[in-house]
């Protein structure tokens, strides 16, 4: 470069050196990767994803897939988005050979034989061809190269709240923001460019040129105010329900959560179809305006300005007064609207060619760039007549007109309607509460595009309860947009969507082979599907595809643009796992004792004590433990409600299965669950501690759900009755086996233990080792056992006293495993384990515990309808020799061919020598001595006995305190 | 996300909630028919258009009622169940059972 670069974003002049295809470049500090390879010349920065056709930057601001390069492990990273940064090392991408030297270029001469779902078709048939060729197009077609071993790196999250969104900090999103802001609002700017201003910053909003300028000046009020909070380089990339906003800036993924949104996001310029018109050098005119007025950049020697508006009219003013050669101007149009205009091409000595559009480019060069661009005249929509001129050219710089940014919009609900008269999409029937502004509310002149932002902010603010007026609706008679930008050429190869390398024909093709409906056509030509998300392929594909179907293009519309609006890296949504557990009082003494821990509903429990490759040991021996000296288990998990008031009764009465007024203070009583379907949901045990006082488990995992039904219920049934979950409130423990009463003693108790004082299925209150507690004698695991509660904050205290006085009866932990193994053998069926979401009462012999006469339960008209049918399934127990195979649960239960069943528990035990489980079997099978058929997991049928329960102490004797 | 307003708690993220089914009322157990029955167990009118249904704000366990539109998602308003259960809810006796 001869002379310094002065633009916008260039914040110095100290050389920025980095490598480009192993090419030493250098750039300036705020470069982006494009914008500092554009400076050297180097147009061509990457292969197109089909054909590896020669590609370079089309919109300059990230709103395409031209600029896809390699950034060292990253692929797939948009040139024109990434700053430069000293030593930065990047290679184009979807190339053999080198991107100079495609070895695979020569795919586009093949493209006549490859059309539209030549993929799909071509390798349908025979079976299996596809698995053969699969790999090697994929190899042809990949975008990139991807390092399975990088490491994301930070990215973080965050939240931000505010009363009104901005979304796009250009002229509307400027005006919006201050006039929320200035009525008191709190207000949030977003903006995905890395400065404010949008198009004020690089258009030419006037003739004369300066009005932008001016304006801008004025509206850059928003960087001191301090009611709007900006963020630039901050992407919008969704709206979702009642304005929760992801941003993404940089590695920060901001929730934003605001009252209202101000749309302001602009429109996309879009291109014009012809032949070759995706050769390095041919851009979008802002693209131009942002080379000069962003980074200052010649874009050209010699340039070509393709229009179909006002707007490319005037980007040839600014080429022309930053010395590019303007060659002529080619409008489409018969004439400008503004008739000024002709007089300043002309001052500049600019051709001005109406009614003639480009039909061909040439490109040349190692690069492959616009070296010449053939011209003819329009006779008719799509048409060109036989004169034609050859202009040569560097730079071709087209505008057919814009669409609107609908992505965000038609996620907040809007419609998109195609108006004939303006030959563009407007949006419409958006969510409350959102606001579009700008050009995406298609206002295009500056001051009106103001008017509008200050519109939308007064609509907001009314909104929010601000005492304003809300000015009528900003209309503007601009009328940029070209109706027919698409010339068909013999040869093809104009681009309709560049990321999927889609020409003219490829569309019309979908349509005619029976794809007319727009949704369909993506699908099969993917039209849309690439990384620019149809942005310049919507509007003119709903064109063609409207044409060819003879419909109208509202009727047609666009493909849904669901979120996110810009690529999101998974980082940028995964980041740390908030996952806790709870553990109870007792949690580190498990560990200290080198417990293997897992997960039981929100809750760490430990499983056995010693190392998983011994866990079957750990957990017989813990058992054997249990049934012949004395073990410990912590129960805290266990879920506890408490129910205080005169209905605390009454309300058990109509959850539970249970009848609960006459029981006695100091007893407990087991207590099933069903729901309203007669299905058992849960057990656990009341124990009666007044008159209108209960206290109930619950199981681990559905206490939630238990607190929750009743609750609920008692919302509508309005009983005189205090319901509170108390499970995080006390620690728990199980203090189980034949020595378990001297354990007890030793620790030191003031509860009358004795065989007489304390009976089985009682509930006492007493002093433990000091400690307040409510004991209750239950039988989970068939053993003499105490149930201990304390609460929480003495857990550790009777944790550590009943195993110190444990010592001398050899006390062991045991855990969950085992407990498992022991209530198996006792024939206490567990809830959600042994029981399905079918499960009622009579099906799991459950019958005992349902009191059928009295006035109401929740699952009492199921239950009894359920009754009276023939039920076909039933909870049976069985047994297997020593020695056979431990079928694991899951395993079906056959009756003949049939599934009848599935085995829900199973185990060996070591107690009874034996393989026991409870399985789902017909119920012909129900009674003892049956024959049930397992299929084992190797396929070959275990023959079980269906016996009676409990397997385990069938006298019932173990419970009480031996002799 | 959604935003779901609790009369007790005021606005806050829908995933503080869980959804507790349509308010309906419950034939009598001991006089309707077997069909009624499991009609009302298993047939929710599910209707689009504006329901009544009951969310529970899990942080506080206070259940409320939303009166929501199920085509638009709309929730028109939201109140404290007492506002339709005013009076305590009571179940007769069975009758002697006919054994």
């Amino acid at each position: 470069m001869s002379k310094q670069r002065q633009g916008l974003l260039i914040t110095g002049d100290a050389p920025v050196q980095f490598t480009f295809e192993g090419q030493r470049f250098s750039g300036l500090p705020g470069d982006t990767l494009a914008s500092a390879l554009l400076a050297n010349g180097q147009w061509l920065q990457s292969r197109s994803f089909k054909y590896h056709r020669p590609r370079g930057p089309l919109s300059l601001s990230g709103q395409d897939a031209n600029t896809l390069v390699q950034l060292g492990p990253e692929p797939n990273v948009l040139a024109d988005r990434t700053p430069l940064s000293e030593g930065l090392s990047a290679s184009g991408q979807n190339y053999v050979g080198s991107l100079a030297k495609d070895g695979d270029s020569r795919l586009g001469f093949f493209g006549r034989f490859m059309p539209v779902g030549f993929y799909y078709r071509a390798f349908y048939k025979p079976r299996g061809i596809w698995d053969r060729w699969e790999k090697v197009i994929r190899k042809k077609a990949g975008l990139g190269v991807l390092d399975t071993q990088r490491e994301a790196g930070y990215h973080d999250k965050q939240y931000l709240f505010c009363d009104i969104a901005v979304v796009g900090a250009g002229p509307a999103g400027l005006a919006a923001a201050l006039r929320a802001a200035d009525a008191g609002a709190s207000v949030l700017l977003i903006e995905q460019d890395p400065y404010i201003g949008g198009s004020l910053a690089w258009h030419r909003y006037d003739v004369q040129g300066g009005a932008a300028a001016a304006m801008l000046a004025d509206l850059r009020r928003v960087e001191a105010h301090p009611r709007i909070r900006t963020l630039t380089d901050a992407t919008c990339n969704a709206w979702f329900a009642d304005h929760y906003l992801p941003v993404i800036q940089g590695t920060r993924l901001y929730k934003v959560r605001a009252k209202q949104t101000v749309l302001a996001s602009g429109a996309l310029e879009q291109h014009v179809v012809f032949h070759n018109n995706d050769l390095p050098g041919i851009v979008l005119c802002s693209a131009a305006e942002r080379m000069l007025a962003l980074y200052g950049i010649t874009p050209g020697n010699k340039a070509l300005v393709l229009a179909g508006n006002d707007q490319s009219c005037r980007s040839a003013l600014t080429l022309a007064d930053a010395g590019v050669q303007v060659s002529a101007v080619v409008d489409m149009r018969a004439s400008p609207d503004d008739p000024a205009l002709l007089q300043a091409l002309s001052e500049r000595a600019i051709r001005y060619i109406p009614g003639h559009t480009v039909y061909s480019a040439r490109g040349s060069g190692s690069q492959g760039r616009i070296s010449q661009a053939e011209i003819r005249p329009i006779t008719a929509p799509g048409e060109v007549g036989n004169t034609a001129e050859t202009i040569d050219c560097d730079l071709l710089c087209m505008s057919s007109g814009y669409m609107p940014a609908w992505q965000l919009p038609c996620q907040a609900g809007a419609k998109l309607s195609y108006q004939d008269e303006v030959a563009g999409f407007r949006l419409s029937g958006q969510a409350a509460g959102v606001h579009l502004a700008g050009s995406v509310n298609n206002i295009f002149t500056a001051e009106a595009v103001v008017k509008d932002g200050e519109r939308a902010a007064a609509a907001a603010l009314a909104a929010l309860g601000y005492d304003v007026d809300v000015p009528e609706s900003v209309s503007c008679a601009l009328r940029p947009n070209y109706d027919w930008p698409m010339f068909a050429h013999p040869k093809g190869k104009e681009f309709v969507d560049f990321d999927e390398d889609l020409q003219l024909r490829d569309i019309v093709n979908a349509t005619r082979m029976g794809y007319r409906d727009i949704q369909l056509v993506k699908r099969f030509s993917t039209v849309g599907m690439g990384p620019s998300q149809g942005r310049h392929s919507a509007l003119p594909t709903a064109r063609l595809v409207a044409k060819a179907t003879g419909r109208t293009i509202s009727e047609t519309g666009v493909t849904t643009a669901r979120p996110p609006f810009a690529p999101e890296k998974v980082a940028h949504n995964a980041g740390r796992v908030l996952h806790p557990y709870r553990q109870t009082p007792m949690h580190h003494r498990h560990l200290e004792a080198g417990a293997h821990m897992v997960p039981v509903g929100d809750w760490q429990r430990p499983a056995y004590y010693g190392q998983p490759d011994q866990a079957r040991h750990c957990i017989e021996s813990e058992a054997m433990h249990v049934r012949n000296a004395v073990g410990l288990i912590d129960v805290g998990t266990l879920g506890k409600i408490e129910l205080r008031g005169p209905d605390a009764a009454e309300l058990l009465n109509r959850l539970y299965t249970a009848s609960f007024d006459n029981m006695e203070i100091g007893s407990t009583r087991y207590a099933i669950m069903t729901n309203e379907h007669g299905v058992v949901i849960d057990d656990g045990v009341a124990c009666r501690l007044g008159e209108t006082h209960f206290y109930i488990t619950a199981t681990t995992s559905g206490v939630t759900r238990v607190y929750r039904a009743m609750t609920q219920w008692n919302a509508q049934w309005r009983l005189d009755v205090d319901i509170l979950n108390v499970t995080g409130a006390f620690a728990a423990v199980n203090l189980a086996g034949p020595l378990s009463h001297k354990v007890l003693a030793a620790a030191g108790t003031d509860v009358d233990i004795s065989a007489a004082g304390f009976p089985y299925l009682a509930y006492r209150e007493g002093q433990v080792a000091g400690i307040s507690a409510r004991l209750m004698r239950v039988g989970f695991v068939g053993e003499l056992g105490y149930e201990i509660h304390v609460p929480a904050r003495y857990g550790e205290a009777l944790w550590d006293a009943l195993i110190k006085a444990g010592r001398a009866f050899g006390i062991k932990p045991f855990g969950v495993d085992t407990q498992r193994l022991l209530r198996l053998e006792k024939g206490h069926l567990i809830v959600g384990q042994d029981t399905d979401g079918m499960s009622h009462p009579g099906e799991l012999n459950l019958n005992w515990a349902v009191d059928r006469k009295k006035p109401f339960f929740v699952g009492q008209r199921s239950v009894a309808i359920m009754k009276r049918e023939q039920t076909q399934r039933h909870l049976v127990a069985f047994e297997l020799p020593a020695g056979s195979e431990t079928p694991a649960e899951g395993l079906l239960v056959l009756e003949g061919a049939e599934v009848s069943g599935k085995i829900t528990s199973c185990a060996y035990s070591p107690t009874l020598d034996k393989v026991i489980g409870l399985a789902w079997a017909s119920s012909a099978h129900k009674k003892p001595g049956s024959q049930i058929v397992i299929k084992s997991a190797g396929g070959e049928p275990l023959t079980a006995t269906v016996v009676k329960l409990p397997f385990y102490d069938k006298a019932l004797s173990r419970q009480e305190i031996q002799a | 996300m959604k935003m779901l307003c609790c009369p007790l708690n005021g606005p806050r993220n829908v995933a503080e909630f869980a959804f507790g089914g349509e308010v309906r009322e419950m034939p009598d157990p001991q006089t309707c028919s077997d069909r009624e029955w499991a009609e009302y167990v298993f047939y929710p009118p599910n209707h689009a258009g504006v329901i009544a249904e009951w969310w529970l704000h899990v942080p506080s366990g206070y259940w409320f009622i939303a009166e929501r539109n199920r085509s638009t998602d709309e929730v028109i308003r939201t109140y404290d169940p007492s506002e339709i259960y005013t009076t305590r809810v009571d179940f007769a006796a069975q009758e002697e059972s006919k054994a």
